[in-house]
């Protein structure tokens, strides 16, 4: 199980302890990761808004470099897995546009062939680790942990680009992750919605209603956390929450993880290796309902 | 298959109307659509049950309606599709609008704001001797928009109207997208710089919603994403969302990565230093946790950035 790791630009930058929980948990998992390093932004959706086929150009790029090294291509962040899902999809679909794209790529001496696949870490540990390994990791049962998932919007939509036809389970990933993990799985209605963060830009207030409509829900539905795959989701829901509570008048509270950061506690790690004090809503009711010192 | 549906009732003239939800039980064969159940409900259990439909064949868009929490055609939906003998089906009538009564919501709203892009073709210049001509390739690309049926399923699921009433919306903005990239029209300029202002094309949050739930293949969502790549290349005035995305893409050219402070200061920063400012406590959390990105000149460019920056020179070149 060797991939070409897209780590994306968040978990190097705005949550940094993405990458470094991710970092401490594949191993465990018998995955080898080789790191993409002079791939580009996917433009995460914002680039495409200026020019389509500028980004899938740079996509287009990125796959082609992991053609070349013949691995599948592994992300962190459901919106570098969605905008480069999307890209796939263009590229290996429409008539003639990958010939268009190759033009572009030619002159570096690469050629995209259209056979790179590309796998969020959370669709991995179903599709690729499995569940019996990945159960075998576990050596802390998240038992008594009520978690809500939040997948966000690039992890569920559209389904045409992200293969939700042939992987079918996809769709409910994240639940089985948790739950595989000894979790309790609190369903509510926003897990698949917007988390605002689009939206911060022009409109501050609606995004700060979105993440306090998220997250008080996601609580009155009787969560003591939420788990995203999604940084861009994680900067808004943890980053921004404290804002979002005062703007609704309201104390919400809810400790945000990342998946590795679920994964890593239900495999007996500890907070510091997990980055969990870089996350800003505090994560010591996690720690203390898992009786983790 | 005996099925349950949990309808959404709401009558205006109850005591104290408020919505609640109420199941009926039917047998259903594995050609019944929602909606062939929805009648067969109203026709033998239920008289009062009131839904609108017409064509009963997914053309007139009537019976837009939410089924299991997102909105669809009650006539293009199997229920065989939707759930395994014994489950329930949730139905619910379409968000972002007022309820009339049941399924059945008030579309005066949608409408006005459909109106409002001036739906109709604006030729300038002197009038032809004949038609107006349109290349068969400018007709092609219109027909994806040109299917929209109006059933309003992507307006009641749109994440930013819920939070935004006065939000124009996918359906409208796709509207827009067909007369401005319609070559006999003459007004495209003034119909994105229409666009442009709150409330308008910048004010998509990008979720996809509208592309999942469309019954018509739409996508609405991108629609909107060319408007604004129209917007800028006809150099509308700048607004915090065209000055998000050109420093994005500079941010790209430049570094082959983000560089997420860079980015919050083009943005906000020289027009709306308030605003700015307001984010200050999460900035100071963060750096307290060692988790404040690097930035500027602390922030370098990824290996091989002289390769990123030649394919943005390259897509720039002229075709």
């Amino acid at each position: 199980m060797k991939y070409a790791f897209f780590p994306g630009c968040v978990s190097k930058g705005g949550c940094p302890e993405l990458y470094q929980s991710v970092k401490q948990v594949y191993p465990r998992l018998g995955i080898e990761l080789e790191e993409m390093t002079t791939a580009s932004c996917t433009g995460a959706g914002v680039l495409q808004e200026k020019d389509l086929r500028l980004g899938d150009v740079l996509n287009a790029h990125t796959l082609a470099v992991a053609e070349q090294q013949g691995l599948p291509i592994m992300t962190i962040c459901s919106t570098c897995q969605g905008v480069m899902s999307q890209a796939n999809h263009r590229l290996t679909t429409e008539p003639g546009y990958l010939d268009n794209i190759n033009r572009v790529l030619a002159e570096e001496g690469l050629t995209y062939h259209g056979t790179t696949t590309v796998k969020h870490f959370i669709w991995i540990l179903l599709e690729d680790v499995g569940e019996q390994k990945l159960r075998e990791s576990v050596k802390r049962p998240l038992t008594g942990l009520r978690a809500a998932p939040f997948y966000g919007c690039y992890l569920q939509r559209p389904t045409a680009a992200l293969g939700f036809d042939e992987q079918p389970a996809r769709a409910q990933s994240l639940e089985t992750v948790m739950a595989l993990l000894g979790a309790e799985v609190v369903d509510f209605p926003g897990k698949t919605r917007c988390c605002g963060m689009p939206l911060l830009t022009i409109n501050e207030p609606g995004s700060l209603k979105m993440i306090a409509h998220h997250t008080a829900d996601a609580k009155e539905h009787g969560a003591d956390v939420m788990v995203t795959p999604c940084p861009l989701c994680h900067l808004n829901l943890d980053g921004l929450q404290a804002k979002a509570a005062k703007y609704d008048q309201t104390e919400i509270d809810l400790p945000i993880l990342h998946v590795p950061q679920l994964l890593g506690l239900a495999m007996g790690l500890g907070p510091r290796q997990l980055g969990l004090k870089r996350n800003l809503v505090s994560t010591q009711s996690v720690l203390e309902k898992l009786d983790v010192a | 298959m005996l099925t349950t549906f949990r309808i959404c009732r709401f009558n205006p003239e109850a005591e104290s109307p408020r919505p609640y939800f109420q199941d009926y039980q039917l047998a259903t064969e594995r050609s019944d659509t929602v909606l062939d159940a929805l009648i067969r409900i109203r026709e033998t259990v239920d008289e009062s049950l009131t839904l609108r439909c017409s064509c009963r064949g997914a053309i007139c868009g009537s019976c837009g309606m939410r089924i299991n929490g997102h909105a669809a055609l009650a006539c293009k939906t199997k229920v065989a599709s939707l759930v395994s003998p014994g489950e329930t089906i949730h139905v619910e009538p379409m968000n972002n609008m007022p309820v009339i009564k049941d399924l059945v919501t008030d579309m005066a709203g949608f409408w006005e704001k459909i109106r409002q892009v001036q739906p109709w073709l604006q030729p300038t210049g002197p009038e032809p001797e004949g038609e107006y001509l349109a290349s068969p390739e400018a007709m092609n690309h219109l027909t994806g928009v040109m299917n929209c049926i109006m059933c309003g399923a992507c307006v009641s699921d749109c994440a930013a109207l819920e939070v935004n009433p006065d939000f124009i919306g996918p359906a409208a903005l796709a509207k827009a997208y067909r007369f401005a990239a319609d070559p006999r029209d003459g007004n495209s300029a003034s119909r994105l710089r229409e666009l442009n202002v709150p409330g308008g094309m910048w004010d998509c949050t990008r979720c996809m919603e509208c592309i999942e739930v469309c019954p018509k293949g739409v996508g609405a969502m991108d629609r909107i994403m060319t408007l604004r790549a129209k917007g800028i290349e006809h150099g509308v005035p700048s607004t915090a969302g065209s000055r998000h995305t050109e420093a994005f893409a500079d941010i790209i050219e430049q570094k082959g990565r983000l560089d997420e402070p860079m980015l919050a200061v083009r943005t906000f920063g020289l027009t709306n230093v308030r605003q700015m400012f307001s984010f200050l406590p999460m900035v100071v959390r963060a750096l307290i946790r060692g988790k404040l990105p690097r930035s500027g000149p602390l922030h370098r460019p990824i290996p091989g950035i002289d390769r990123i920056r030649r394919l943005f020179q390259r897509v720039k070149e002229p075709r």
